[in-house]
């Protein structure tokens, strides 16, 4: 019985973390004591959890490592965007949830789609190739949003591509000088949601048959064929999944700083920070994810005090930091630590397994 | 006898105390500024000239006194909006910033929520102001200098055959274009050329190329001066000399460590601010500046300094006292700011409700490797 | 006709400065088996090396050159065995990170010592006159000539020296197969440390070269060229010298004549739609040995 408490809180607990973490933030603000540095905050980090642990889902579930991630946020962001637009301008819906909720869906939806398209191509490729392949779609993603216009005029969107003069209507969106006319929708609950959202979605592909399916094609993609499993079609469903909701934490984003969105925010470096958060926080740890995440975007601020060396300071904590996980003795400790905690939870669970090899899949 | 004696020198003491705190006004002014990162360029000459002018207004020893707090946002309008939050902990009372445009657009809608005035020396986009009462601009707006320019070439007839290269990532370059070709359109001049690059690129030949063989003798460059350099030298490499026109991001060309300075002549640039002016207050800010930072001091830090010292302007005029919060003052300042008429190395400038600045665009020509106005 | 020669010759002018920076790429790759994202900012601090020779120390180029080298090996065998060394036994992706965590070092550090000012090229350091052909229409710089030039004397310099010296047959077998190159008695570390020298010194001379070409030095100089020179290192086949050479130069090509017949404000998405189709005709890039799979 104690047992399988046990291994119930070690799957849920981060979900009561999350909660947890919710109720506390909105006790503070009923309270008006939350420092506005972490309130401010609380959206970005929201989206940046959603975007580590989609990206978990390609890079430690799947084993194919993506530097485009950050393309899937673009897409969903200026999707978002534009359909927040539309909807507030033509459509004179008044409420911003509706508004914010149709926004995310429109953009977790034309990710999603891309995503799909985009993974015809680039699973059919191994390790380096297919990464570098992810970071030229995420530069095409950009190149293409910096040049892209929309009007909208009468409750009719006007699309134009490279010159934007001469549009009728007002601009929602104007290449590289970014939208336009697109209140600030984004909720702090919402984001919330979103991560739960995100969890629940992430940790049911990797509980579930397919799940188990894309971690054998990651273990072994010979094997797994061998046995039968269609591994481009596993592959794929995580790679869409993850497009998915990284359009939905973008069209989150997007409308979170609307008009000072930016096209080149979610440029190669921005797919690179994400994938700092999923390596920190452990490959194929959703939790993990979770956590480092939301932690690395705090620490740069809380860096501040550090002045013009800050940054400096940062990737001397990104460097120690991953010699010190990966140092032999402090790992055996850890492990030794963990191994008194959950003695009796030996067998770990299916998400938390730790691949050898983040891209080792197809080497055997 | 005594008790009297000393009670008078109590109050006396506190007298002077008194008067001595009601003449002195701390404020706290924060800069907010990419420090690090691709545009630290433009951050660390907005925060070297805010600094400057603090240590001249804080040397003085006038009314105010000013405590500086610097903020770098990388030029991420997200980490703005964090340095924006952490200026306000430690006790902002209002801002010089943000310099560049998306993280000012950002910064402007929280601090417009929070009562926190602002006024940028150099986020030049249209809707740094939009929508914000409380947002002013130092600079030129992106289409102001767009159409001021067309005007300007129309008018004094510079050329017949124009081109235009613009960095398409760069929301400045582009909105300058953009009013550009309008009014272009509208004088009737003929643009024979239209090419991007990208922010990063390393060859310019290709656009270059498509200019000089389109004939065009006039090139329009809304970019900062970095790659505006890089097409002036590829333009010499080829052989090709049309008249350069830049805006007020070309202000640093002739600084630039290295740069033969003869591939700049001619360049004409609309430009509020020249660091080789005779004027005095402009030569003592570059002399101060050059030995503070061993740098010659660009448009985006005069207009900083401007910054600063219209803010302690628009406070002496709105009668800020000593401690009054960020909303009070930023309601005072508001008020003063549209009546303030402030001449600083920027020109004489005034803003009207909308944030906009109005003053005199100056032309100048690069002649002998110093500008000289039009 | 005229128009086409021009933009060959830019392209190539492009290509070989992508080249040499593909080769470090490809180098470390083919060794280490590990992509060092801090190879553009290697680039870029001896960039700045060879400008803090040159005039602070006074040195003649081609001294300034050699010191910058010099500074650049010592550099890169630093960040291998302070941060790379221990993580040999890690996976790629903590290495990966680790190369980032450089990268992010190295262009603040430059930041806090040189400023973000730019500094334009010295216009004494590369002093060969420029080539005019065809009655003054077709011009050749002569930094492009010194960088094709050089760049191809270092494709036959590096594939000499690891097909002909001990140290470049130890390095090949590390390529192929660490575990067995180590049961033949190779000091693999010695062998991976000596690749980052080697990688790095090149790194200087292509900070030169890239310098030469865009005229502008800045901390982040390194950053885009770099990704770019490592597609090019992707599309040739990375791994493969020959490959980096081929990749680099095409790709120089490709993003000249994107620009030129295409569109100037979309070079990006072109050059980047060219790497993809490659690779779906050829996954593993234009050279590049393709992936065993073994059961």
């Amino acid at each position: 019985m104690k047992t399988k408490a046990k291994k119930w809180f070690g799957r849920y607990w981060i979900y009561f973390v999350v909660v947890g973490f919710w109720i506390v933030c909105e006790v503070l603000m009923q309270q008006n004591a939350l420092s506005p540095v972490i309130r401010n905050q609380l959206i970005p980090i929201c989206c940046w959890v959603t975007m580590a642990v989609s990206l978990n889902l390609v890079v430690g579930i799947s084993g194919e490592l993506s530097l485009g991630h950050a393309g899937f946020m673009s897409l969903g962001a200026f999707t978002g965007l534009i359909a927040a637009g539309w909807l507030q301008h033509a459509a004179q819906m008044e409420s911003p949830l509706a508004r914010l909720v149709l926004a995310m869906l429109a953009g977790g939806l034309i990710a999603g789609i891309f995503g799909f398209l985009i993974g015809i191509p680039v699973l059919r490729l191994r390790g380096d190739y297919l990464a570098i392949v992810t970071l030229a779609f995420g530069e095409i993603i950009n190149s293409l949003i910096i040049n892209l216009y929309v009007n909208l005029d009468q409750g009719t969107l006007y699309f134009k591509f490279l010159k934007g003069r001469g549009l009728p209507g007002i601009p929602l969106l104007a290449g590289a000088q970014g939208p336009d006319n697109i209140t600030k929708i984004a909720l702090i609950p919402a984001g919330f949601v979103l991560v739960i959202l995100t969890l629940i979605v992430a940790n049911n592909l990797v509980r579930s048959r397919t799940g188990r399916a894309i971690m054998a094609t990651r273990d072994n993609r010979i094997a797994a064929e061998s046995v039968g499993i269609n591994v481009t079609k596993y592959k794929m469903t995580a790679f869409v999944t993850a497009a998915v909701l990284a359009g939905m934490a973008g069209a989150m984003y997007g409308l979170f700083m609307s008009t000072a969105t930016k096209p080149t925010l979610f440029r190669y470096t921005k797919s690179i920070d994400i994938l700092v958060f999923v390596v920190m926080g452990g490959l194929g740890s959703l939790s993990g994810s979770v956590i480092s995440a939301a932690l690395l975007t705090i620490l740069p601020e809380q860096l501040r005090f550090l002045k013009d060396y800050r940054m400096l300071i940062y990737a001397v904590v990104l460097i120690l930091m991953m010699l010190v996980s990966n140092n032999p003795l402090i790992r055996g400790w850890m492990k030794g630590i963990r191994e008194k905690f959950f003695r009796r939870n030996k067998q770990t669970p299916a998400a938390e397994a730790r691949p050898d090899d983040g891209k080792g899949g197809g080497r055997s | 006898m005594k008790k009297v004696l000393a009670l008078a020198l109590a109050v006396c003491l506190a007298l002077t105390v008194c008067s001595a705190f009601a003449e002195e006004v701390t404020l706290k002014i924060a800069h907010i500024g990419p420090l690090t990162g691709g545009a630290a360029l433009y951050g660390v000459a907005t925060s070297r000239g805010a600094q400057i002018a603090v240590e001249e207004i804080n040397a003085a020893g006038g009314k105010f006194r000013i405590e500086l707090i610097d903020e770098d946002d990388q030029h991420v309008p997200e980490i703005s909006k964090n340095a924006y939050q952490e200026a306000k902990n430690q006790g902002a009372q209002m801002i010089v910033g943000t310099t560049t445009s998306d993280p000012c657009i950002a910064v402007g809608e929280d601090a417009f929520v929070d009562r926190v005035f602002m006024l940028t020396p150099s986020a030049s986009s249209v809707k740094v102001t939009a929508g914000k009462d409380n947002v002013y601009q130092m600079c030129f707006t992106d289409p102001a200098q767009g159409e001021t320019a067309a005007n300007y070439i129309a008018d004094k007839a510079l050329g017949t055959k124009i081109a235009v290269i613009t960095n398409v990532s760069d929301p400045y370059s582009t909105g300058i274009r953009d009013a550009f070709l309008d009014t272009a359109e509208a004088r009737g001049l003929e643009i024979v050329s239209e090419t991007e690059f990208n922010e990063g690129d390393a060859d310019f030949t290709v656009q270059v190329n498509d200019a000089k063989n389109a004939g065009a003798d006039l090139v329009f460059l809304p970019i900062y001066y970095g790659p505006a350099s890089m097409i002036i030298q590829t333009a010499k490499n080829i052989g090709f000399e049309p008249a350069f026109f830049g805006v007020d991001g070309m202000d640093g060309i002739l600084a630039i460590p290295e740069f033969d300075v003869s591939l700049a002549e001619g360049v004409m640039l609309l430009c509020p601010f020249a660091a080789s002016s005779p004027d005095e207050r402009t030569q003592k800010f570059v002399s101060a500046y050059q030995a503070k930072f061993n740098d010659t001091p660009i448009q985006f830090a005069a207009d900083s300094y401007d910054c600063v010292y219209a803010l302690v302007a628009a406070a002496d005029a709105a009668g800020i006292t000593d401690g009054m919060s960020a909303a009070e003052c930023c309601d005072k300042l508001i008020a003063a700011m549209q009546q303030l008429e402030f001449t600083g190395l920027t020109g004489t400038s005034t803003w009207d409700a909308s944030g906009a600045v109005t003053k005199l665009p100056k032309v100048y020509k690069i002649e002998n490797g110093a500008y000289v106005e039009q | 006709m005229v128009n086409f020669l021009v933009n060959l010759v830019n392209g190539l002018s492009l290509g070989s400065v992508y080249a040499i920076i593909a080769l470090g790429y490809t180098m470390v790759y083919g060794i280490a088996k590990m992509l060092n994202f801090a190879h553009g900012d290697v680039i870029m601090v001896g960039a700045y090396m060879s400008y803090v020779a040159l005039r602070s120390l006074s040195l003649p180029p081609v001294v300034a050159m050699l010191l910058a080298m010099v500074v650049c090996t010592l550099l890169g065998i630093t960040i291998e065995k302070a941060a790379y060394k221990p993580l040999r036994q890690a996976t790629s992706l903590s290495v990966l990170i680790t190369a980032i965590g450089v990268s992010y070092f190295l262009q603040n550090m430059a930041q806090l010592i040189w400023g973000a000012t730019p500094v334009n090229f010295p216009a004494d350091f590369i002093t060969l006159p420029s080539i005019e052909l065809l009655g003054g229409q077709l011009i050749i710089e002569g930094a492009t000539l010194i960088t094709i030039l050089v760049g191809a004397a270092v494709m036959v310099g590096l594939n000499l020296f690891i097909g002909k010296t001990k140290i470049g047959k130890a390095m090949r077998a590390v390529s192929e197969d660490r575990g067995a190159a180590e049961l033949m008695g190779i000091n693999v570390n010695r062998t991976i440390s000596i690749t980052f020298a080697i990688g790095s010194a090149l790194a200087a001379i292509a900070g030169v070269l890239l310098w030469a070409k865009v005229f502008k030095l800045e901390p982040t100089t390194g950053a885009i060229p770099g990704i770019k020179a490592f597609t090019a290192a992707v599309l040739g086949g990375i791994g493969s010298i020959p490959g980096a050479m081929l990749g680099g130069i095409l790709l120089g090509i490709i993003e000249i004549f994107g620009r030129a017949y295409v569109s100037t404000a979309l070079s990006d998405a072109i050059v980047f739609s060219v790497l993809i189709i490659v690779l779906l005709v050829r996954p593993t890039g234009l050279l590049g040995k393709p992936i065993q799979e073994k059961v």
